[in-house]
């Protein structure tokens, strides 16, 4: 198995997330966090998950 | 060594025409035509031969002829080695991987059927001898059929029963029925899969399928073949339409699912079940005591 990593991560609701490690966009609107985090599969390859609480990651799986 | 030509060219024409009767192509496009199939053909001519001289150097008193055969086990790995190298530099460049399970299962049947070939063309060379030449060409024959039959393996639909599955979200999360497959977060990845995505539950027979269900290459090797017949509306920047094959814990059984070009559930199960078993997947815990009790 290959190793999994979060290359970024999309938020409307910056407050819940600490730490990084990552780059970390704040997106202003659904709408916003959608349109960045389809660019960013499109352009890193990775597949976007949602945490369902505001907050997109883009996985390399 | 005249008296014996017509007896090793019998048995070599028959030995490489049983390597012909295995060689087929199918839908995977392997081994590639014409090549491969020219690959495979020469070491048949080459394994017959090894098995139609075996009895004249016999007759001959010519007991170190024979460990020719051994140096064709050597040779015989190396084709193994060959096709497992080949698939697996190609493996890169798959949208839907075979899978090492596959790829080493794939190898293992080239080799094996060169020791078909060996053997049929060895029994030709036996009843030649002893019945003529009708006894050897119908020993031949019956080979070929033998082969033919060695050829088949086990698929799923022996093992499993092999039905559709409803496909639904429960938030941003893939479900068949009720085995998660993965988080989709783009709505319009979901919607694709609403509208496009087919779904299938395998439920194995018995608990030695279960067990073979559960490897991670027999799944991989489902998806794949899954894929290449119905095709996959996927490229290599959209992970999240991977075919994907899921294990529910509880129960064993198996949740599919496939983005595919040709939206047919028909077609899409009868790829399941035609996917072969792989060897290297095939586990037998009833066989054993231990598995028994623990199964009660």
């Amino acid at each position: 198995m290959s190793e999994k990593r979060i290359m970024a991560v999309v938020t409307t609701n910056k407050d819940i997330i600490w730490g990084g490690g990552c780059p970390i966009i704040e997106a202003t609107s659904f709408e916003e966090m959608e349109r960045i985090a389809l660019y960013l599969s499109r352009i890193l390859d990775g597949a976007v998950h949602d945490l369902e609480n505001g907050i997109y990651i883009i996985v390399k799986h | 060594m005249e008296k014996y030509l017509q007896l090793i060219l019998v048995s070599i024409i028959i030995g490489t025409l049983t390597r012909f009767v295995m060689l087929k192509i199918d839908y995977r496009r392997y081994p590639s035509y014409p090549h491969g199939y020219i690959v495979h053909l020469g070491m048949g001519l080459v394994a017959s031969a090894l098995g139609a001289v075996a009895l004249p150097s016999i007759l001959e008193k010519d007991f170190t002829a024979v460990t020719f055969l051994a140096l064709a086990t050597q040779q015989f790995r190396e084709i193994r080695k060959m096709e497992r190298d080949t698939l697996g530099m190609l493996e890169q460049n798959e949208l839907v991987k075979r899978g090492e399970d596959y790829i080493e299962g794939i190898a293992k049947v080239f080799e094996g059927r060169n020791y078909l070939t060996i053997f049929n063309s060895l029994l030709v060379s036996i009843c030649y001898y002893w019945g003529g030449l009708a006894f050897g060409i119908g020993a031949g024959s019956l080979g070929i059929i033998i082969s033919v039959f060695f050829r088949r393996g086990k698929r799923i639909g022996q093992i499993a029963h092999v039905r559709s599955g409803e496909i639904r979200f429960e938030g941003a999360n893939l479900y068949v029925e009720n085995i998660h497959i993965m988080n989709v977060g783009l709505t319009s990845s979901r919607k694709i899969y609403l509208e496009k995505a087919l779904g299938a539950i395998i439920e194995p027979y018995d608990d030695n399928a279960r067990a073979t269900l559960a490897n991670v290459g027999q799944r991989m090797a489902i998806c794949h073949d899954a894929a290449s017949l119905l095709g996959v509306h996927k490229d290599v920047a959209t992970p999240e339409f991977m075919p994907t094959a899921r294990l529910d814990l509880d129960t064993g059984r198996v949740g599919v699912v496939i983005v595919p070009i040709e939206k047919d559930l028909d077609c899409f199960l009868e790829a399941i079940r035609r996917t072969p078993v792989l060897e290297s997947a095939v586990r037998k815990p009833m066989q054993t005591q231990i598995g028994r009790i623990a199964a009660d």
